[in-house]
């Protein structure tokens, strides 16, 4: 594959070709020669796109509300793009992707062009590959970009987080969903939405996580047990740092904002919403909410930030897995890992030795710079 | 071992196109070409032939699989062949029909660019191994 070739196929996306488009999107996907020049020469054309990640449990609704959400900004005149990610299908083997069977409101609209992509071959660089199409999507020319998994483990949360405003999906009832969500999806949510709620516990789910939330952004407020009903979170203003990945949001506490301090930056404070998917409701306050949060990105600053940190992992974890390729590869050079370790096993060597032995050149390369 | 590419995952679209209810052999095969190591993309029922060609086009798949079973292919694939035509897809796309197809209506949709017709009794080997054969090249 010459340059020559993705060159043209990048020209062919910007011209607006919905199959180079999709051909784009297959190469980074499958990682096949040329997909890096092909990220490379969209990655100027990025960053006009607003990215929303939809996640939540199987079968709450998300496909029907990525949907509904696809409906709403076509009839504004805006373009959409979707990325549909089971990473729960196996890594290598078949898959059944079934998120496409919901999208019944845009009969054959290309300009709301979705994409299913499984787990294959993407060993813990899912997020990589999402975020890469998630360029393609954004050099093409989308104004509204979709991510939509499955909440279930760091694989899903890695995906989500490439998106700017993560919607975290819960259905009423079951209880199991907030469970859940206290296991990690709960820190990384900037809106909770209960869908279904045209179904029985619709309320009683809304009041969960509106405690659950109360107690993320102030932990001390499980202090005064007698105090926190639902009624407490009407007050907009209790929340300080209040979006904020996992880490800050337990370790803020420090940064109270002090209500009567004039200039504090802008605060977010995650809200909870009510929809039916299946019929659209509560879809017009989701796109309110949706955009209020990206005004808010916008005034702190927090837009620029999210970007600059998305492209420092991105760094590192290219690094990684090319360093990791290196090395892999004069691991094979020396006659493979087994006979290491069979060295190792017999006590004619150590992993240190080994480690040490093998990074050698590397070490002698670096060091052997002038700059 | 390196994870690129090496062992290509054949990716299909699997299409009830039309007023056709009869989805227990679209079934079959989702699950048969799962089972073979596909990627399978299910479009659900009564999808309009433009539905099928966005999805086709938007997913890039190596393999159109579609079931009829109503007796309305004369002019439903016709639609969908068009169409992928007129989006670039039609040469490098494997099209495969199953389902209810008289014989005496083959050639014709053979004429139209389908690529072959798996009707019932057709054991499912005969078809997955048709397909690893004829799965198009994607560099
Ligand atoms: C079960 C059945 C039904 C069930 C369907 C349940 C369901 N959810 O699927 C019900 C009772 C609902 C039904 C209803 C009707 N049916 Co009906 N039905 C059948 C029946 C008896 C079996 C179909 C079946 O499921 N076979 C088992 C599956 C596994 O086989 P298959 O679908 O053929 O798939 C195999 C191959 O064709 C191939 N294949 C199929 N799709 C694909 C796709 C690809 C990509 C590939 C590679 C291969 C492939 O692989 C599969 C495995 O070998 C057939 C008669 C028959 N013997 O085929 C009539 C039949 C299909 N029905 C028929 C008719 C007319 C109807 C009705 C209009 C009214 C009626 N007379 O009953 C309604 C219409 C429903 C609708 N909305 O479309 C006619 C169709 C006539 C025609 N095409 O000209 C048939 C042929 C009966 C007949 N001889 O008249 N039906
Ligand atoms: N009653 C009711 N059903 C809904 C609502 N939203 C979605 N559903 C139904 O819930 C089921 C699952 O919907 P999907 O949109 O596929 O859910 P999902 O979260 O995308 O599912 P996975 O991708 O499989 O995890 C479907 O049968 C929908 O029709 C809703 O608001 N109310
Ligand atoms: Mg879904």
């Amino acid at each position: 594959m010459s340059r020559a070739v993705e060159s043209d196929l990048v020209e062919r996306l910007l011209d607006g070709e919905h199959r180079a488009l999709a051909r784009a999107i297959t190469k980074i996907e499958s990682q096949s020669p040329g997909y890096r020049d092909i990220v490379s020469e969209l990655h100027a054309h990025t960053g006009d796109a607003s990215v929303v990640g939809i996640t939540g449990s199987p079968g709450a609704g998300k496909s029907t509300l990525v949907d509904k959400l696809a409906k709403y900004y076509r009839d504004q005149g805006e373009t959409v793009g979707v990325i549909a990610v089971d990473p729960s299908s196996p890594y290598t083997g078949g898959a059944v992707l079934g998120d496409r069977i919901r999208m019944a409101s845009n009969v054959g609209d290309m300009d709301v062009f979705f994409r299913s992509m499984s787990a294959r071959g993407q060993l813990g660089g899912l997020s990589t590959a999402t975020a890469d199409a998630v360029k393609a999507l954004d050099a093409f020319g989308k104004d509204r970009i979709i991510i939509e998994t499955v909440g279930a483990g760091q694989n899903e949360v890695d995906v989500v987080k490439t998106a700017d405003t993560v919607v975290v999906l819960v259905q009423p009832g079951s209880g199991d969903d907030v469970q859940m969500l206290k296991a990690g999806i709960l820190e990384i949510g900037d809106l909770f939405v209960v869908n279904k709620a045209d179904m029985e516990g619709a309320s009683r789910t809304v009041a969960e996580l509106q405690e659950m939330i109360h107690l993320r952004d102030d932990p001390r407020a499980n202090l005064d047990t007698g105090h926190h009903g639902a009624e407490a979170f009407d007050d907009a203003g209790h929340g300080h740092g209040g979006h904020a990945d996992a880490s800050d949001a337990e370790t803020d506490v420090d940064a109270e904002d002090d209500p009567s301090d004039g200039d504090k930056p802008p605060v977010w404070t995650p809200q909870v919403l009510e929809t039916v998917a299946t019929t659209g409701e509560g879809i017009n306050e989701l796109v309110e909410t949706l955009d209020d949060h990206r005004d808010y990105l916008d005034a702190s600053g927090e837009l620029a930030e999210k970007a600059r940190k998305r492209a420092g992992e991105e760094i590192r974890q290219l690094l990684r897995s090319d360093v990791n390729r290196l090395l892999e590869a004069e691991l094979d050079r020396r006659g493979g890992v087994d006979a290491f370790a069979e060295a190792v096993v017999e006590k004619e060597t150590d992993p240190y030795a080994v480690a040490e032995d093998v990074l050698e050149p590397f070490r002698e390369c670096l060091d052997g710079r002038d700059d | 071992m390196s994870a690129d590419s090496e062992q290509r995952t054949i990716r299909c679209l699997i299409a009830k196109v039309g007023l056709d209810g009869h989805d227990r052999g679209a079934h079959v095969i989702s699950r048969a070409f799962r089972d073979a190591g596909f990627e399978v993309i299910y479009s659900g029922l009564h999808r309009a032939p433009d539905e099928i060609i966005q999805a086709t086009v938007q997913e890039d798949v190596d393999v159109l699989g579609i079931s009829i079973l109503s007796g309305a292919h004369n002019t439903l694939v016709p639609k969908v062949m068009a169409g992928l035509e007129e989006y670039g897809a039609l040469d490098d796309t494997l099209v495969i029909v199953g389902g209810i197809i008289p014989e005496e209506d083959r050639p014709g949709l053979l004429e139209q660019g389908v690529d072959a017709i798996f009707g019932p009794g057709t054991p499912m080997q005969e078809t997955i191994d048709f397909v690893k054969e004829n799965a198009p090249e994607r560099a």
